[in-house]
């Protein structure tokens, strides 16, 4: 493997900032990377080998005119395939996208190659970012570098396999429930739900349009924070992007400090399915945080107990309605149109056959949920809830600066084990959830492996909303802490592929 | 609350307008059993006096300027058509006969 492929993105861009490379060596060294190992990983979807290297060679073109370079500038980055490219393929996931070609760039996107960011290709997801294996993909599931048996979570399970498998340094996921911090958590990398709002939705396929939030994927803290800042920001297309400036990340991820912070620790995210692995390291990371200078408060969130079920009723709802554009009229799939079925006989037919098993049971539970008669008692009792829910962060942050706890309750599971059980599936997103229903900003990094597997296990770190800085800020005198104490960054203790 | 029965997916399929297979309904109706009766957990606070939460930002009639901008050419639009004829959009029969 090329050492080109081992570095950050800071260190990759200062190099190419110098001329010690060019965009174009460390283009090619990643996708010489991922013709070695993506095989077996199955991270991407779609390598566009030929816009990757028009791109770099375009930044080195640029460097050599003396232009100033942007932070990121030719560095190679994975995107979740749920983001619309321009002339390259998007799925998410799904055969009901199968073969189409956007007309469009999404908002990141464009930000990203006007960043001069380099676009190795599309990552594999849950179908339309249901899921938490990237099990649902049409297309395959993604092995987890760790151990290929095992899933690299779900729905980002491709851009956060790609980094962790050294594809790249950086990549892009979106988080609807957790589909960014829990494959950051399971594949051992760091991983950035931003502010709901922070983040264009403008190119990215809806899903669950009041919870779904694009974030960074990265393998350290400052490189999340240098593509935090690039995709981040007001856009007019998106009416519900905030129009307020980007909270400063990259100068809170390169101060690093909890020395008087108060750090919340929630008395309900732990107990019974938490692995006792996966606790021990959260302990440990407690008991450092301590040693850092921060003071620690036990704090009860008694609603988030009642989390999963209203994002289970919430998200579907949203999905039954986002996904009804798929009638087979406009774009995408159609089947069965012989000339003598109707257009909605063919709509029904393209469906059943364009959809998988998790879109459908989500479709028909958001329709059951929405129903005149079910209504009140679902879909209004859960927007109840979603109230409950943020006037338990409101009660934290008005004790703490951040909220603390396991991102996931347990390390990565074998492929297969879930897969057809949707509501011990659904667990994997216990912790992340109320993040999503409350809009606020969450991380998840690295904080070990657990001693029974072997596995990483992945401390999250909530903030309130438009305070993504402190999650930088924690994130970084905490992963800093962690490299002290183990020598080397955790990844270095996967096995070789 | 209730439980859901065979024929129930079966109108909510119709409704979602999924053809679902006689195998699918089978499969899917002791899944969507399990996971209601698991959801069904924030029924309890359906009497409390609580403002719902539909969206996590405070805003309403989000507007713009109203000027006219280029748009993306017809041919571009149709060529992810599945069916194109006469620069518009071509689909199945959506009246009956008469």
């Amino acid at each position: 493997m090329s050492e080109l492929t081992r570095l950050t993105a800071a260190e990759t861009a200062a190099k190419i900032a110098s001329g010690e490379v060019t965009a174009v060596a460390v283009t090619e060294a990643h996708l010489a990377r991922i013709d070695a190992v993506d095989e077996k990983v199955h991270a991407f979807l779609h390598v566009d080998r030929e816009g990757a290297l028009e791109q770099a060679r375009a930044v080195d073109a640029r460097r050599e005119a003396g232009e100033e370079l942007g932070p990121l500038a030719g560095v190679p980055l994975a995107l979740k395939d749920i983001f619309t490219t321009q002339g390259v393929p998007t799925t998410v996931g799904s055969k009901i996208l199968e073969g189409w070609i956007p007309p469009y760039d999404a908002t990141v996107t464009r930000r990203l190659k006007d960043a001069g960011v380099v676009i190795l290709g599309k990552t594999n997801m849950d179908e339309f970012a249901m899921g938490s294996s990237t099990e649902n993909s049409a297309y395959g599931p993604t092995g987890n570098p760790w151990d290929l048996t095992r899933v690299p979570g779900g729905s980002g399970g491709g851009s956060s396999a790609a980094i962790a498998s050294y594809q790249a340094p950086l990549a892009i996921g979106t988080d609807t429930g957790g589909s960014i911090r829990q494959p950051a958590a399971v594949t051992g990398t760091v991983g950035v739900k931003p502010t709901y709002g922070g983040v264009s939705r403008y190119g990215m396929v809806a899903f669950s349009s009041s919870l779904d939030q694009g974030g960074p994927c990265a393998r350290t803290v400052l490189d999340a924070a240098l593509l935090h800042e690039v995709i981040a920001g007001h856009d007019p297309m998106d009416s519900t992007s905030i129009d307020a400036p980007v909270p400063s990340v990259v100068e809170a991820a390169r101060n690093g400090s909890v020395e008087g912070l108060r750090v919340g620790v929630i008395s309900e995210f732990r107990g019974e399915g938490y692995q006792a692995g996966v606790m021990q390291r959260f302990d440990e990371s407690v008991e450092l945080l301590r040693e850092l200078g921060a003071e620690v408060v036990e704090l009860s969130c008694p609603s988030f107990t009642k989390a999963l079920a209203a994002y289970y009723l919430i998200a579907p709802s949203e999905c039954s309605s986002n996904l009804a554009r798929f009638d087979a009229m406009r774009y995408g799939l159609r089947t069965g149109d012989d000339g003598t079925r109707s257009a909605e006989e063919v709509t029904s037919l393209t469906r059943e056959a364009g959809f998988g098993d998790e879109v459908k049971r989500r479709i028909m539970l958001g329709t059951y949920a929405l129903s005149s008669g079910y209504y009140d008692a679902y879909y209004g009792s859960a927007q109840k809830v979603r109230t409950l829910i943020s006037r338990d962060f409101e009660r934290a942050f008005e004790q703490v600066d951040v909220v603390i706890s396991p991102t996931t309750p347990t390390t990565a599971f074998p492929i297969g084990e879930r897969a057809d059980d949707p509501m011990a599936m659904y667990l994997a997103d216990l912790c992340t959830i109320p993040s999503n229903l409350a809009g606020n900003a969450a991380m998840s990094l690295p904080c070990g492996l657990a001693p029974e597997d072997g596995l990483p296990v992945g401390l999250q770190i909530i903030a309130p909303a438009m305070a993504d800085e402190r999650l930088y800020r924690v994130g970084a005198a905490v992963e800093a802490a962690f490299l002290a104490r183990w020598g080397h960054p955790i990844l270095e203790e996967a096995p070789a592929l | 609350m209730p439980g859901i029965t065979r024929e129930e997916v079966a109108h909510l399929a119709r409704l979602a307008r999924l053809e679902l297979s006689s195998e699918e309904l089978d499969h899917f109706a002791g899944q969507l059993d399990d996971i209601i009766g698991a959801v069904a957990a924030v029924s309890d606070v359906a009497d409390e006096d609580v403002p719902p939460t539909s969206h996590p930002l405070p805003l309403t009639n989000v507007m713009r300027p109203d000027e006219v901008r280029p748009s993306l050419p017809p041919e571009q639009v149709l060529s992810q058509a599945p069916a194109s004829e006469q620069q518009r959009f071509k689909v199945p029969q959506i009246l009956g006969e008469e």
